[in-house]
């Protein structure tokens, strides 16, 4: 039995002939927080919908707290998806329904909550995340874009999840609103004690939410390691990407004017 | 020339076996969910208003105008042999078992399959769905077990409503326009309609309600890519509800009727 919170061990899935996962290995510790890094397509949200149970694998181990979850029945899905939340890169807000709804949807819906009680959890995460109580009545479309961001983290955090995963939590947002997104996903994780795994391909919110790094190419984790030693990490493919250098290992498929 | 033709019809008959395949997978799963709690009934309220209360403005013109529309043409043909009186009967047979189911769902899957698959397509492509599936809601008996059941409980008032609606568009016309003694119009609708008449005419509706809900349903919950694969759903949910009332139509009517 391993001690670890999430554990994948040679995990691939291929669309057709493309191979975007090829042999995935990796550990996350309880309450440790991992960034997964990597280029446009490198099969970043694949990964994370695999260990969501959103994809199926089409081999390798995914266990979480030890169990193995890549057979699971839809009554074992929904069981252990009691220990997770997230945060979906554009926010996947339920549109027909109001912020605190939205927010409260998992303790009603799913913890069979009253909408009394699970209306005070959704104002008191609204809270956490520094919006209003009176934000609790507008629909999503009424919300700017960091604002939905918010209401998202909330949504994520308002069933006090073990595991929290962050898809992408500051694309699309100024620099001050995605540094606001980052300092409340340190916040939130470290309140909840949660185990986290996010993607971006924004180092400055990888390096601020972020114990350890992973960095995706070609459908590999090719290096993975503390958040202070990614800059003397000694792998050609990770330091093109962290300075953002079009020169290096990484070609993208561009063609010229 | 045969063997590309050949090719192309072996193609269109695997294609057309698939996507029958799915869609049969897809209604025993919802069936097969439907009946395991945790029952979403706030869900199963907003679809019966969505579908029924909402769709009575639509159905009850279609329904009055084909009355008026029915009466008109009976009498017509009917007056060259003399048989006018026959326009009452012909109205509330043709109405309950017939027009008015028939025309009822496609006037349904028109504006409410359209709207399901629209919204449900939006909420795939814009992982509302898998929201759903992170926030421990199996979304299937969320979002389509509540339409489905919607459906089959609210097509069959709807028609009843319009068969109404309908008989008297064809008293309106044969009273004010074809000069029908009022009384005598109504005795001959009611004496003339059998109970197997309205109840067909029910059960097609049940049907129906149950084929424009899973086409909605289904196509929503596949589609794929962005702006043009919610169109194309919405599309398709509509066309193929159209042509399964058709096609069921003929089915249950052989069924009710045939000697």
């Amino acid at each position: 039995m391993s001690s670890s919170k999430i554990a994948l061990r040679g995990v691939t899935k291929a669309f057709g002939t493309k191979k975007v996962l090829q042999g995935i290995d990796f550990d996350v510790a309880p309450g440790e927080s991992l960034v997964v890094i990597g280029g446009s397509g490198s099969g970043k949200s694949v990964l994370l919908k695999c260990i969501l149970g959103l994809m199926a694998p089409d081999s390798g181990s995914i266990r979480v707290d030890g169990e193995e979850t890549v057979d699971f029945n839809d009554r074992d899905r929904t069981r252990v998806m009691r220990k997770f939340g997230m945060l979906f890169q554009g926010g996947a807000l339920f549109d027909s329904l109001r912020v605190w709804e939205n927010v409260a949807f998992g303790p009603i819906q799913s913890d069979g909550m009253k909408p009394g009680p699970a209306r005070e959890v959704a104002i008191a995460k609204l809270g956490a995340v520094g919006l209003g109580p009176e934000i609790g009545e507008l629909f999503p479309s009424e919300l700017s874009g960091g604002m939905q961001k918010r209401v998202a983290l909330a949504r994520a955090i308002a069933r006090e999840p073990e595991i929290i995963f962050f898809d992408e939590p500051t694309t699309g947002l100024d620099p001050i609103m995605a540094d606001v997104i980052n300092d409340l996903i340190v916040k939130c994780v470290s309140d909840l004690g949660a185990t986290a795994i996010s993607i971006t391909h924004d180092m400055a919110s990888a390096r601020k939410i972020g114990h350890r790094i992973g960095m995706l190419y070609d459908g590999k984790l090719i290096w993975q390691g503390p958040v202070a030693e990614i800059d003397r990490s000694g792998n050609a493919h990770v330091d093109q990407f962290i300075h953002g250098r079009a020169e290096g290992p990484i070609q993208m498929q561009v063609r010229r004017l | 020339m045969t063997v590309p033709l050949l090719t192309v019809l072996g193609r269109m008959t695997l294609a057309f076996l698939r996507a029958t395949g799915a869609v049969t997978a897809f209604a025993f799963q919802a069936v097969r969910l439907s009946v395991q709690p945790p029952y979403y009934r706030r869900q199963m309220v907003r679809q019966i208003l969505e579908i029924g209360y909402y769709s009575l403005p639509v159905v009850g013109l279609t329904a009055i105008f084909t009355g008026m529309v029915l009466a008109l043409q009976s009498y017509t043909g009917f007056a060259r042999f003399s048989a006018e009186s026959a326009i009452p009967n012909v109205v509330v047979v043709s109405l309950t078992r017939e027009l008015g189911p028939v025309l009822a769902a496609l006037m349904v899957a028109g504006r409410v399959g359209a709207a399901m698959a629209a919204e449900i397509g939006t909420m795939r492509v814009t992982e509302q769905i898998d929201a759903l599936t992170t926030l421990s809601t199996n979304p299937f008996k969320y979002l389509v077990v509540p339409r489905l059941i919607a459906g089959i409980v609210t097509l069959p008032i709807l028609v009843l409503v319009a068969d109404i609606i309908g008989v008297l568009g064809g008293f309106l016309v044969g009273v004010y326009k074809l000069d029908f003694n009022d009384t005598a119009y109504l005795r001959n609708t009611i004496d003339f309609l059998q109970f197997q008449d309205v109840f067909s005419g029910l059960v097609k509706a049940a049907v129906f309600g149950f084929l424009i809900s899973l086409m909605g349903c289904y196509h929503g919950y596949t589609s794929k890519g962005g702006a043009q694969g919610v169109g194309m759903a919405t599309t398709n949910a509509v066309v193929s509800a159209s042509m399964l009332i058709l096609t069921f139509n003929y089915f249950l009517t052989e069924a009710f009727f045939a000697r």
